[in-house]
This record gives C-alpha cells, structure tokens and sequence, in this order.
C-alpha cells in the first residue's frame, strides 16, 4: 500500500482540484449576472444576501447531509459535492461583487452618467474595471475557503483529498490523515498566493 | 442670439423641504452664465436639471427650445459637458482614455479620437505625450481639473455645465484655473452655465450673475450692474471681496 501512495495522492489531488473549480466556476456564473441585478435593486439585496449567508452558516457537513435525499441535486456523489461546494463559495463572491459595484465612487459614477454612458457602458466601463480587484478578492476567499471543505465531500462520495482524511480517522493511521491533510493545505496556501499575486498586479 | 437653455417656473422640492421655487431663467448662446450663492442656495439642484441628473417637481427646462423631458437623456448629455469637482476622473483610465470617451461611445474614426484628445490636451497645457498615459491619481488637483474640462469639450458639447469645477483647488491654481477658462471662454466662446460660491470668480468669468438664495433668483445682473446691485444677499457676498480691484472682473472690461 505503501507503494502506491504517490499515485494514489496525486489522483484524488486532480480529484480535489477538479471538484473546487467545478464549483468556485459555477458560483461565478451564478454570481455574476445576480450581483449586477442586486445592486441595482436595495430590498431584494438585503433578501439574497440575508440567506446566502444564512447557508453560510449551516454546517458543511449537514449541508452534504441535507442534499442527499433531493431529486437531481442529491444523491451520492461527486455531483451533490460540487453543489454543496457551489452555495459555500457563492457568499464569498456574491458579496464582494456587490460589494465592489456598489463602492464605486458616487462623484465617477454620477459624471458618467452625466457624460451621456447607457447603463450598459456604465456597467461594463465604469462599474466593473472598479469593482474588479474586490470581485477578486471574493473569488480567492471562496477558493481557499473551498479546497478545505471539499475535503468533506468524500463523506458522500465526492471523492478528493478528503478520502485519505476518512480512511485515516477509520483506520486510526495519521500518516493517512496527514496523506490528505498536507496535500490539501498546501493547494489551499498556493492558491491564496497565486490569486493574491493576481489581485495585487491588478489593484495597483 | 438664440436662447439655448430656458428655465421655466422650475419648482423643486424634495422630503418637505422646497429646494427651488419658480425659477425663470434662460441662458442665451456664447455666455457664461454664474449661478451663485451660499452652500444650499439650490445652484447645484438648478443645474443638474439641464441634463436631467434631476426632474424638476414643477416647471419646465427647454434644451435648444425643445423640453428635456422630450430629449432622449443619451443625447441630451452627450450636448453637454459637465465638469465636477476634481473632475469626476475615472481612476482606471489613462488621461488620453478618459478625454476620448465620449469621441468612443460615438464611434469616431480613431484618426480623428486621436487629433481631438491631442488637440485638446495641447490646449489645457498638457501635452499628450507627456500626459497621454498618466492616470489621474499621478496629477495634481489642477491638472486633473484641466482633463476634466477636456474630456468635458472633447465631443464639442453645445453647453458646458460647471459645478464648483475649481471649489478644491488651492488659491494661487484656482487663480490660475480661472484664468485659463477665461482665454478659453474667449477662444471657444462655449455657452456655459457655472455654479460657484466664490463671488471673486463669478466676477471674473460670468457674462451674466444669478444670485440664488433659498431657492429663489434674488438678483440676475450683468457683472458690472451686479457690483452695483442693492439686494442685501448680493452686499453679503460684495463685503467678502474687501478692497479687491476689480481690474480682472467683467465690471471694468
């Protein structure tokens, strides 16, 4: 067994990778067309944000608990993991979306509008290039935060680095545990420098 | 000399406070009118409703004789230039990107963006291959004032609508910021309308004075009768200017 951990660890890394950015993918092709349509609307902006952060709060593990008996969504296996793993980085993103659109400076948003810009050109000339940097910022908290949960997705089957930590608590054996631990927070710290790298090349 | 925007009995009010009340007003073409007065006067509120930044409650304001109402809000604001303070630059733009805007959004052929935005820059003493790729936080509060009212004339608007465009800058450049709107305003002869609160420019650079208080006209006066005017807001504002001479204002031209 010994013998075959390094291949072992190198698959269900592609695994865990492959889950996070199915997931971190999908909660930006939710999140970007909603952020543009929060931000323009006050009341229901307070809704969304309201129970996306509620989702926020249930734990990851009830969370795959919950969506194993739901049609489509449900069932055992890499699917239910990435949905699960989608609504735990849709906060992170959503937030600082809206978060950046709404802070652009009200003196350069009212001289665009004053300049003669259609809300389109506003949004894509104006709001977005501004906001970029923060939209950033929520996407590299959503990846980090997302390498460690997936790690529970093996719990129904998801697969991933987190396979090691459940072999390991079964088994009692560390060195498994760590076999998925390490893999895991090293992803996690390379992907927070590399996006923070990004972001930084970006802000200035 | 046609008149290019009217204001017509225009009444603003807004959570029970009235901002404006039946201001008739018209700027006739190649003027400069100043609208001046305290902070709260209802200067600012009285310009944004040219290019319907804000609706009158009551009233009408007319854009080239036709009712803004009836102009479509794209078309109407890109015949107008508006300049606020500090220039309402966009941080994320060059200064050649932020002057050629609008000449963008109306699809100028590139040759002609280009002659335009240098051309331009040339005239506010910022020349484009010295300027051309700063961003904004890399120029000082005059010169990003400068890109301001160049981006503001780059598509030829048929009015320049000021607000405090010079309120921030520091005495000796504002002086200087007057000065060039002054040459400017006599190259280019632009119908503008100007809020200030700083009787000394609205001297300087008015053709015609509109002093509002409390949202009323109290006076409207050329600059040479408005020295000379009675009411006691317009006094209050005169005292402020001390033993100043006139030399620079309108009154002595």
């Amino acid at each position: 067994m010994n013998r075959m951990r390094p291949a072992e660890i190198a698959t269900l890394s592609a695994e865990h990778l492959w889950l996070v950015a199915v997931a971190i993918f999908a909660a930006l092709v939710i999140a970007a067309p909603s952020a543009v349509l929060l931000t323009r609307r006050a009341r229901l902006r307070r809704w969304t944000l309201g129970v996306v952060n509620v989702i926020q709060t249930v734990p990851s593990l009830a969370v795959f608990g919950f969506l194993l008996p739901l049609p489509l969504l449900g069932g055992v296996g890499k699917q239910t993991a990435i949905v699960a793993l989608t609504l735990y980085a849709l906060l992170p993103i959503l937030r600082n979306m809206v978060v950046g659109i709404l802070g652009v400076d009200p003196g350069v948003r009212e001289s665009a509008v004053a300049m003669g810009m259609t809300s389109r050109e506003i949004l894509w000339g104006v709001e977005l290039p501004l906001a970029f940097p923060t939209v950033l910022a929520g996407i590299r908290i959503a990846t980090v935060t997302t390498i460690g949960t997936a790690t529970i997705a093996a719990a129904i089957g998801g697969g991933g680095l987190g396979t090691f930590v459940f072999r390991g608590i079964a088994m009692a054996d560390t060195r498994t545990i760590l076999a998925g631990a390490v893999p895991a927070a090293l992803m996690a710290i390379v992907a927070d420098e590399v996006l923070g790298w990004i972001e930084r090349r970006f802000s200035s | 000399m046609a008149t290019l925007v009217e204001f017509r009995g225009v009444t603003y009010q807004i959570g029970g406070r009235q901002v404006l009340c039946g201001i008739d007003l018209s700027v006739e073409e190649g003027e400069t009118v100043v609208l001046l007065g305290r902070s709260g006067a209802g200067k600012t509120t009285l310009l944004k409703m040219v290019n319907r930044l804000l609706e009158p409650t009551a009233g009408e304001v007319r854009f080239e004789g036709k009712r803004v109402t009836e102009w479509d809000p794209i078309r109407l604001r890109r015949r107008t230039g508006y300049v606020i303070q500090e220039g309402g630059l966009f941080p994320h733009a060059t200064v050649a990107q932020n002057v050629s805007l609008l000449p963008r959004l109306e699809r100028w052929p590139e040759e002609r963006i280009r002659q335009r935005t240098t051309e331009l820059l040339d005239t506010m003493g910022l020349p484009e291959p010295v300027y051309g790729s700063r961003y904004p936080r890399q120029l000082s509060g005059g010169e990003k004032q400068r890109v301001g009212i160049a981006r503001a004339l780059a598509a030829d608007p048929q009015l320049l609508l000021l607000d405090e465009p010079f309120a921030a800058l520091d005495p000796v450049t504002r002086y200087e910021m007057q000065q060039r709107f002054a040459q400017l305003q006599q190259d280019f002869g632009k119908t503008a309308l100007f809020v200030t609160h700083d009787i000394r420019e609205a001297l300087m650079l008015g053709t015609r004075i509109a002093l509002l208080k409390e949202g009323r006209v109290e006076v409207i006066a050329r600059p040479e009768e408005f020295v000379k005017a009675r009411s006691q807001e317009a006094r209050a504002f005169l005292v402020t200017l001390g033993q100043m001479t006139l030399d620079e204002s309108h009154a002595t031209r």
